[in-house]
């Protein structure tokens, strides 16, 4: 699809005209084309460093320092585990684990079908129901260890 | 518009009154255990006003100290105020609040600026959270009267984006703030202006660190640099510039409130105040705590926290996350300020307190803070970059019982060295965790070693 008739880059184009096409406002820029097209892919970096009058390794280099930028596209679901300190003390490895064995794949991936991405996060600062993790952002509160999907599972299609 | 303080009391009064007649207004329970030991400065509003409603911080004196300083008070007023609390930042250094922004109000320029750190990058801590999501004003006005005192007419926070809520809360609050005229140009006449800007961390811990984060404002990596210069003198687009823990700015509106001598008499002779704690881990009641500085971790752990959880042992209490450092227990009589946790080896750092119980691994404890920091550091210098991920393969050697007595004394050197030659907070203090469990659990490394 070319980016004139694509309409999520005319949306990215009105954020950045907002912005007055700022080269410090790159980060902004990032953010918001993370949350219009789900993830950063190669061509519309491209584009962000053309608009902005910047270098792409510029752009690339600030998208790929930063953990909560996603440089691939994402599946229909995600779970993001959190292995910060307090969910680490109650066994948050253990369920990473016990999902990546589930389906295959490993933190940072998604299934073949789509179907679900793994992602990991240093807290969402919810410590007090740690261990906790995050399905399609919703929060999920003291996660079984043993069966860490329960309830989750028939979602995921 | 609010032009004075006249109108503003005047709005507190109109809206306590709707308030009574209509009482949805929640009270804690202060009876229980949980809350005796308590005392909530920070956090005295959480849970007790809507955050999205600014009448409502106003109708619990909000506001009224930033009045009180642009009506009675110069800025050097202000400073001098700050400077009797005793108020150090909440942010992990401790540093005096009052001298930052001296040095900031002495240096000439025409602009200046005031960041508040939301970056919450400690991995187990959620005060900041709990305090921009529940009273959001608080640090507005915190970092107005900051501005008043330092001569900066604009505000930056900077908020993890991992934070909707925050950010969501803070955006409709400086809205707020700014329709009501109480940010803005000329604030109650009184030639004061000052706007305040959100912009969004992206998950990098380094983040926190004063040079990083002024360099991701600016839209870049975020890589520290060399000090000095200081903020101070150069910071944000080169200008002074005064940084801040949400934390600390919380404090700042009851301290100018109340007086400077009112804070100073709570807590421990030198840290003044409260500190909100993050109390964690394999503990019964866990949650945001506020003490005076100076509680023991034993009124913490046991008092407050209700005990170990399942009735375990009780093992360590990890403060200050991936720069801080385990205590065990026959220090849980510790009286918590900054000095005394220096000493044994921790640091108070922004407030996470994690407790372990017997079935923790010490070395598996400080292997993990040290993965995080060799997966969070930016890399500009080598004994960070490279030491970290050293010190990670080298741990995993004791974790599977294959070390030689030449890695244990390997680890201990290289824990000095990435201590002592990294540029910033973020290497300089990635050594810890492993040099306090080392200082207090040495046997656990040495079941590491095979005498083979
Ligand atoms: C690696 C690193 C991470 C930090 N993270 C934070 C943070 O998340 N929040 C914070 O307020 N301060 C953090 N700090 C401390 C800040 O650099 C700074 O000292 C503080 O924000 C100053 O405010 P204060 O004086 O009010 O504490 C960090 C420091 C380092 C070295
Ligand atoms: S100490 Fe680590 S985080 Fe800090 S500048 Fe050096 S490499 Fe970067
Ligand atoms: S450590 Fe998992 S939510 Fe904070």
């Amino acid at each position: 699809m070319s980016t004139a008739t694509d309409d999520r880059y005319n949306k990215l184009e009105k954020v950045m005209k907002k912005l007055g096409y700022e080269k410090n406002s790159l980060i902004e820029v990032l953010h918001s084309t993370q949350g219009i097209f789900g993830y950063l892919g190669v061509d519309t970096l491209k584009f962000v460093a053309k608009r902005l009058k910047l270098s792409y390794s510029k752009v690339y280099g600030v998208a790929t320092f930063y953990n909560y930028f996603r440089l691939k596209p994402k599946g229909r679901h995600n779970i993001v585990v959190c292995l910060g300190t307090a969910c680490y003390i109650k066994g948050s490895e253990k369920i990473l684990q016990k999902i990546e064995q589930r389906y295959g794949i490993k933190a940072g991936e998604t299934t073949s079908d789509e179907a679900l991405s793994l992602l990991t996060a240093r807290c969402f600062g919810s410590c007090s129901l740690a261990p906790v993790i995050v399905f399609d952002e919703e929060i999920k509160a003291k996660v079984s260890l043993e069966n860490p999907l329960c309830g989750i599972e028939e979602s995921i299609k | 518009m609010i032009t004075s303080k006249q109108e503003l009391q005047e709005l507190a009064q109109i809206k306590k009154a709707q308030n009574d007649s209509n009482p949805k207004e929640k009270t804690l329970d202060t009876s229980s255990a949980f809350y005796a030991k308590q005392k909530r400065i920070v956090l005295e509003n959480e849970g007790i006003i809507d955050p999205e409603d600014i009448e409502d911080y106003i109708a619990h004196g909000g506001y009224i100290s930033l009045f009180k300083a642009l009506d009675e008070m110069s800025s050097k007023d202000v400073i001098e105020e700050i400077k009797i609390s005793g108020l150090r930042g909440r942010g992990g250094g401790g540093y005096p609040t009052g001298l930052k922004w001296e040095s900031v109000s002495k240096v000439k320029s025409w602009q200046k600026y005031i960041i508040c750190n939301g970056d919450e990058g400690d991995p187990g801590a959620f005060m900041d959270r709990a305090v921009m999501e529940s009273d959001p004003h608080r640090v507005l006005e915190g970092m107005a009267i900051a501005g008043y005192a330092c001569g900066a007419d604009k505000g930056y926070i900077y908020v993890r984006a991992e934070y909707p809520i925050a950010v969501d809360r803070l955006t409709k609050a400086i809205k707020q703030a700014t329709k009501l005229g109480i940010l803005g140009e000329n604030v109650a006449q009184s030639g004061f202006s000052f706007s305040i800007e959100i912009r969004l961390g992206a998950g990098a811990f380094v983040c926190g660190e004063g040079t990083a984060l002024i360099a991701s404002i600016e839209g870049g990596r975020g890589h520290p640099r060399q000090k000095p210069p200081h903020l101070s003198d150069n910071g944000l687009w080169g200008r002074p510039t005064v940084l801040n823990n949400v934390e600390t700015l919380a404090n700042i509106a009851p301290i100018i409130k109340n007086g400077g001598e009112w804070f100073r008499n709570i807590g421990t002779e030198k840290s003044s105040g409260t500190k909100v704690f993050a109390l964690t881990g394999r503990i019964k009641n866990t949650g945001l705590v506020e003490v005076p500085m100076g509680t023991t971790l034993r009124e913490l752990v046991y008092d407050i926290g209700g005990g170990v959880e399942d009735d375990k042992k009780f093992k360590a209490i990890q403060s200050g996350g991936p720069s801080g450092g385990c205590i065990p227990e026959h220090l849980l009589d510790l009286k918590v300020d900054y000095e005394s946790l220096k000493e044994v080896g921790s640091i108070m750092g922004s407030g996470g307190l994690i407790v372990m119980d017997d079935s923790s691994n010490m070395v598996e404890i400080a292997r993990y803070f040290m993965d995080f920091c060799a997966s969070e550091s930016c890399g500009k210098c080598t004994p960070c970059r490279v030491g970290t991920t050293q010190l990670t393969q080298l741990l995993d050697k004791f974790i599977a019982k294959k070390a030689t007595k030449e890695d244990f004394t390997l680890l201990k050197e290289m824990c000095e060295v990435v201590k002592s030659t990294s540029l910033c907070g973020l290497g300089q203090t990635a050594p810890n965790p492993v040099l306090s469990t080392i200082k207090y659990f040495e046997d656990e490394y040495l079941a590491g070693v095979c005498n083979d």
